[in-house]
């Protein structure tokens, strides 16, 4: 059989329904193995888009995502989704061509040093040195990508031994000495947390992408609920606790409601499950959640203390634990009234506080009242990507997600143009359902050619621009923290995104007045196909509230 | 101390005091890996990623020729040491990562001098090598080359002694360590 035949076997035989590529030199014979392979392959216009594809699909539906790329500057254009993945735990394999091996280190044409240069960004890479080699690589990169900490796993195959005969027998054991994620959790440590967290008079639970990771959402729900404690998700953990709910206190970190950042601030004893204390979720490390203890909950030991040393440390599958948390719990006599006073204090704030802004008394569209019209058009019920900047930020405060894997976005690494692939790739793995990507008009222009992809592929993303005509986050950044001394962050009136939908065989829509934005937001998203609305809002709107950077929680602004 | 995305000017002594943040006690890891291609690159590469500074570090086959042994030495805090050991055992390729005791563990280092010596010099280094236990490996009529093997100290107590004379090169391997006693390392 040949080499490439068998990818498409490993591929088949580790659960692969579709990759996202584009072909070239070094991955001739592999995309010659597609025309009988059995394998959908969706063809994207630009590899960056083929590698945050797959992650959009990986985040959709917990299933590896795939990429393939050609060598050189194939390999060097998904750098971006590798370390995407990497700094957000997706699970994905990549597999670029490379030249043939009497060229490797010569400088021929297309190469490049494809694992030197993924290397410091991947989980682990393989660099193919002999054809037989390749069946075993793909099953371990399958499973390195999808257990443990998930992350993107590269495979560098030269395109001479793609094209070797080889004879293929599926690979049943793995030889990975080196590598045995810990899932279980230490049964002393989790009994420990179970009875500091009984006794706490002010605890949080703060969990983070780690739930949505394990499928551990409703294991949460089942603790935060076995007693009354107060939930906060970071950015990508949204989702995995039900909003709204009334245990609820929002995101936190540094776009995060006040309540829920308050409440960390004055917290006794913080829960962490699944989350890594960002420095967006942190602000100043020295004056964060200055009263607190810490319990700890990862799947990667050494995210544990990395920034914030943890009381009770637990490495382990958040699923596994958190079942095992939720029994010890329960097992305890628990006095239920004493965090009465801390939900009297929460409830005072969240009174005081709501995410609010100040709507407009004209047609205008404020940004924030954009995602309220889009949550009420879509019932809520919408799998929803977004690029990075202010978008994502009102995004993610305004659209309650009340079901994990609903909401696609890039958050360690804030790759702009990370919306639309990763829409494409969601509804690719998820062809039911309803897909928007919420786009910044800076954004958008990233990755814009795989309006091609789903246009051609009939793929029906809906994309909603805000379009304030400004590279909107740094605008307001400028404003607040450079004496408003803008530089280079006015976009201008170009492209005209109506047309340009409707050049790549998208439908192109505008919408400039709030009164119908609801209805008019339902008609496009019951039209059919790919469809571009192109949303004017106000300008220079700023997002709040907000800690400075630098600043502790309590110092939050707007 | 600011954040890039704010004006406050940020002085150097700022920086410095950041980039000392972590000093501590001189630590020997002793590594096992995989031997395949590349995993010293991973392992250099985590290094200067997470900008912990590399001493001394020795690569070398074991009695299993599947594996490797990486012995490596750096300067760090407790803190930043178990971070360095979570983050290499993070890579697929590494087995067992030892934090060796000094007390609890033979360490050792190979070195080359090169001296300029001319008459009556050259007896002097030779005896102040004999003292060290060294060897002359070989002599000229202006240089002799001596092979000192020991610790880190006695290394540098001997560079001390002969540099006066005129050290033209010295050579160093970097510790390879063994932990005492009959437990594997």
């Amino acid at each position: 059989m040949r080499a490439v035949d068998a990818i498409m076997e490993c591929l088949k035989a580790e659960g692969v329904e579709v990759v996202f590529g584009l072909p070239g030199g070094a991955n001739l014979p592999t995309y010659d193995a597609f025309v009988d392979g059995g394998i959908r392959h969706v063809l994207v216009r630009h590899e960056a888009g083929g590698g945050h594809a797959a992650e959009g699909y990986a985040k959709a539906t917990g299933r590896v995502g795939v990429a393939f790329a050609t060598s050189g500057p194939g390999a060097t254009n998904v750098v971006t989704p590798i370390v995407d993945a990497m700094m957000d735990s997706v699970p994905t394999v990549f597999i670029t061509g490379q030249v043939r091996t009497d060229l490797i280190g010569t400088d021929g044409f297309q190469e490049t040093d494809t694992l030197g240069i993924t290397m410091p960004v991947v989980k682990h890479s393989f660099q193919i040195r002999s054809p037989l080699e390749i069946p075993r690589a793909i099953h371990e990169a399958f499973h390195i990508a999808r257990s443990g900490r998930p992350g993107p796993v590269v495979i560098d195959i030269p395109v001479d031994l793609s094209r070797a005969d080889i004879a293929y027998a599926p690979v049943t054991d793995l030889h990975l000495p080196g590598y045995q994620p810990n899932v279980d959790g230490n049964t002393k440590q989790i009994r420990q947390a179970a009875k500091a967290m009984a006794s706490a008079r002010r605890p949080v639970i703060y969990a983070g992408g780690g739930v949505v990771n394990a499928n551990a959402s409703q294991e949460l729900v089942e603790f935060a609920t076995s007693d009354r404690f107060p939930v906060t998700c970071t950015l990508m953990g949204l989702g995995a606790f039900p909003a709204p709910h009334p245990q609820w206190l929002g995101m936190l970190g540094m776009h995060g409601t006040r309540t829920a950042n308050y409440a960390m601030d004055e917290a006794d004893l913080i829960c962490c499950i699944g989350a890594r204390f960002d420095d967006r979720i942190t602000g100043k490390l020295s004056e964060f959640a200055p009263h607190a203890k810490f319990i700890h909950i990862d799947i990667d030991p050494a995210e544990i203390s990395k920034t914030i040393p943890a009381h009770i440390p637990i490495v382990g599958d958040c699923k596994n634990v958190l079942t095992k948390l939720v029994k010890e719990y329960r097992a305890l006599e628990v006095d239920t009234s004493r965090t009465d006073e801390w939900w009297e204090k929460i409830g005072a704030w969240q009174k005081k506080y709501p995410l609010a802004y100040t709507d407009s008394t004209d047609a205008e569209i404020k940004p924030q009242f954009m995602v309220q019209a889009l949550y009420e058009a879509t019932g809520g019920d919408a799998i929803v990507t977004s690029d990075v900047g202010q978008h994502q930020m009102w995004a993610a405060q305004h659209y309650h997600f009340n079901q994990p894997r609903r909401w696609i976005n890039s958050g360690g690494l804030g790759t702009m143009g990370f919306g639309l692939p990763a829409a494409l790739g969601a509804q690719v793995g998820c062809p039911d359902a309803t897909v928007v990507c919420i786009a910044g008009d800076g954004s958008i222009q990233m990755n814009i050619q795989e309006l091609a992809t789903c246009a051609e592929d009939k793929i029906p993303v809906k994309v909603f621009i805000m379009n304030n005509g400004y590279l909107g986050m740094v605008r307001q950044w400028q404003e607040l923290f450079w004496d408003k001394r803008y530089s280079h962050v006015d976009m201008g009136s170009f492209p005209d995104f109506v047309k340009l939908a409707e050049a790549y065989g998208a439908t192109g829509m505008r919408f400039t007045d709030k009164s119908t934005l609801v209805d008019d937001m339902k008609a496009a998203l019951a039209t059919e196909g790919p469809v571009v609305v192109d949303v004017r809002v106000t300008r220079e709107e700023n997002t709040y509230p907000m800690i400075a950077p630098g600043q502790a929680a309590r110092e939050m602004v707007g | 101390m600011g954040e890039p995305g704010t004006k406050e000017l940020l002085s150097l002594d700022e920086l410095e005091a950041t980039a000392n943040a972590h000093s501590g006690r001189k630590h020997i890891l002793s590594i096992l890996v995989e031997n395949k291609a590349g995993v010293l690159t991973r392992i250099a590469g985590l290094f200067a990623r997470r900008g912990y500074n590399i001493d001394t570090l020795t690569v070398g086959p074991t009695e299993d020729e599947q594996y490797s042994r990486i012995t490596l030495t750096f300067d760090g805090a407790m803190h930043s040491v178990d971070q360095v050991t979570k983050q290499l055992h993070k890579l697929i390729n590494v087995l067992k990562i030892r934090d060796l005791e000094p007390a609890d563990t033979v360490a050792r280092e190979l070195a080359l001098f090169k001296v300029a010596v001319e008459g009556a010099q050259r007896a002097e280094v030779m005896q102040i090598s004999e003292i060290f236990r060294g060897k002359v490996v070989d002599v000229t009529r202006r240089s002799i080359i001596v092979e000192i093997t020991g610790t880190t100290d006695k290394i540098e107590a001997f560079e001390r002694m002969v540099r006066p004379f005129g050290l033209i090169e010295m050579m160093r391997t970097g510790e390879i360590a063994i932990s005492r006693g009959r437990g594997e390392t």
